[in-house]
């Protein structure tokens, strides 16, 4: 009723010939991009319900005739990788356990260095920053060799604290063009008070920027949560063999099956990697895009 | 003056100390191994790295390899239509949504659900659904319509509109909710004025409109160029370079020298190509962007 009284509303009498088409033209066009979006979600859906007979009937596209979890069931906790058959979960827990140090840590580093840059005068800062910025810009291929040789040197390459420290690094750039950007939003003469006050660095930091940062600090867990999980690359290169992050590890099962494919449970296997990013994208709703927007917007 | 400034790090000692980290960073993470790899360009290295000089050798091997000139020229292919393809179609979706339809919410949330899977997923959802012996070349021929072609993942000349179809699906939506977000800024009294000027919509959104998002779509057009130059997991999920070398794609040229072909030198060589273009390019961006306008510390 809402959305009728508001497209009333906005011409104030009933729709010409050409008006009607118009919104039949539209709706058309939405719904037919809709079902494109959505269809490999569907096939995916459709098929990690299968069983292996009927995928071998070859039509990804029909629903299931015999609903059933097996192919969940299996690529949780038995799909291979090579002769290793311990299923997604362990994965999971490998992503778990790379997500949470890295996230909180990027997001304290963000908040800290944002905090710096735009309460404090530190000479020299601003071309740091700058750097920063045009780090994040740089392809990782140009950074990864000789992290590789000094996380070598220092005896934690292909360990959980590499991968961590990686994440933290890469994740600086916009975690602090985050709250620098926020920061200057706030009224500055609620610093200076606080400094007549004789507050220190710290004491501002913790007992009033840090309790006005929640919006933003909500903004950058979703970024990061999402940014972290579906991080493919790096996770390769720097988590190590027992480390492997979620997505590279579907990647192994994927594509290193030996005989028959077997679709269902790789297509089970795919959703429960997205299961991460999906909730963070459905729950958080117009925050994810005002993250994405954000990462890139004028100071 | 040094009295001045001593008393000036003094004050403000403790924020020195709290950028410290984002300094080593910055200084060893970034410009460190920036310079390292760099160096190593200009060296022999194969399997490890050695610090001599053997000048542009590695250079003119790099632009002397068919893999890597086909990299780049995939990678020049896949950029353009994939830019141009997200920047029209999310365009469209978001002027569309605009038109206050129903459900509006709906339609957001489907368009722009894949830009939060990860690109390995996408690599391999399309693999499936174009795969000739499962997907729908497979449905099709199924149907009766043996005559049906889609093999896009296996043909060498139709690879790299696979990976454009994974890539655009995967981003369409960022450009979707960033010109929705502008749509929405806009002044409806435009709207008004035009009407009884007797303007036809679409030439309102093309000189009035969309000049006026410039903002947004080039803060989306730079996180897309930024996501397609460092492309490799698509790739990796989806065709694995092939087939042959028909998908392979600088990111992934370097990646394979560097861990499995062992030749150091001619990886951090691409690396370095890589590395002045995205400068060349992002720099002038960069600064219009962030720097016209400094933060208030300075």
């Amino acid at each position: 009723m809402m959305s009728q009284a508001k497209s009333a509303n906005a011409s104030k009498r009933p729709l010409t010939y050409q008006e009607v088409w118009g919104r039949i033209g539209i709706y058309t066009f939405l719904g037919l991009l809709a079902l494109f979006f959505l269809l490999p979600l569907y096939v995916m859906l459709v098929t990690s319900f299968k069983s292996m007979d009927e995928v071998r009937l070859g039509l990804i596209f029909s629903l299931p005739q015999h609903f059933s979890l097996d192919a969940w069931v299996k690529a949780w906790t038995s799909a291979c990788t090579g002769l290793d058959c311990t299923g997604l979960q362990v994965g999971f827990g490998n992503s778990v356990k790379i997500l949470v140090p890295s996230v909180v840590f990027s997001i304290l580093f963000g908040a800290l260095n944002g905090y710096a840059l735009s309460f404090w005068k530190v000479k020299g800062a601003n071309v740091l920053f700058a750097c920063l910025l045009l780090g994040s810009f740089v392809p990782y291929q140009v950074f990864i060799y000789p992290l590789v040789r000094f996380y070598a040197q220092t005896g934690i390459y292909g360990s959980l604290p590499a991968i961590v420290i990686t994440h933290i690094i890469f994740g600086m750039p916009v975690m602090t063009l985050l709250f620098r950007n926020y920061y200057s939003g706030l009224p500055v003469e609620l610093f200076k008070a606080a400094r007549i006050d004789g507050a220190g660095f710290w004491k501002i930091f913790i007992s009033i920027v840090l309790p006005m940062s929640v919006p933003i600090a909500i903004v950058a867990v979703i970024m990061q949560v999402t940014a972290i999980w579906n991080d493919f690359l790096l996770g390769l290169v720097f988590a190590g063999r027992d480390n492997l992050p979620m997505t590279v590890q579907l990647n192994n099962i994927v594509n290193t099956t030996t005989g028959e494919r077997a679709y269902n449970v790789n297509m089970a296997a795919t959703v429960l990697t997205s299961l991460v990013p999906l909730t963070v994208y459905l729950v958080s709703g117009r925050w994810f895009v005002r993250g994405i927007a954000s990462g890139a917007v004028k100071g | 003056m040094g009295a001045e400034l001593s008393r000036h790090v003094k004050r403000n000692l403790v924020a020195y100390i709290a950028l410290l980290p984002m300094a080593i960073v910055v200084i060893f993470a970034y410009l460190g191994t920036m310079a390292w790899s760099v160096r190593l360009s200009f060296s022999s290295s194969k399997l490890l790295p050695r610090y001599d000089f053997v000048g542009a050798d590695q250079y003119l091997t790099l632009f002397d390899t068919p893999r890597w000139l086909t990299s780049l020229g995939n990678l020049a292919v896949i950029a353009f239509f994939f830019l141009l393809i997200c920047f029209l179609l999310g365009t469209l979706l978001a002027i569309f949504i605009d038109q206050n339809v129903r459900a509006e919410s709906l339609f957001r949330t489907v368009f722009l659900y894949p830009y939060a899977m990860s690109f390995v997923v996408a690599g391999l959802i399309w693999q499936w659904i174009l795969n000739p012996d499962l997907g729908i070349q497979h449905t099709m021929h199924g149907f009766g319509f043996t005559d049906f072609v889609l093999d896009w993942v296996v043909n060498s000349e139709m690879v790299l509109y696979a990976v454009i179809l994974a890539t655009v699906w995967h981003g369409a939506g960022l450009v979707m909710a960033l010109i929705l977000a502008g749509l929405r800024g806009v002044d409806t009294e435009i709207w008004r004025a035009t009407r009884i000027d007797g303007i036809p919509a679409w030439r309102v959104y093309v000189s009035i409109v969309l000049p006026m998002l410039r903002p947004m779509i080039i803060t989306s057009l730079v996180l897309l160029s930024i996501s397609i130059v460092k492309m490799y997991d698509v790739v990796v999920a989806m065709t694995n370079g092939g087939p042959g070398t028909a998908s392979e794609v600088p990111a992934k040229f370097i990646m394979d020298n560097l861990f499995e072909r062992a030749n150091i030198g001619l990886a951090t060589a691409a690396s370095t190509v890589m590395l002045v273009t995205v400068l060349l390019v992002m720099a002038p961006v960069i600064y219009s962007q962030y720097f016209r306008k400094s933060g208030r510390a300075s």
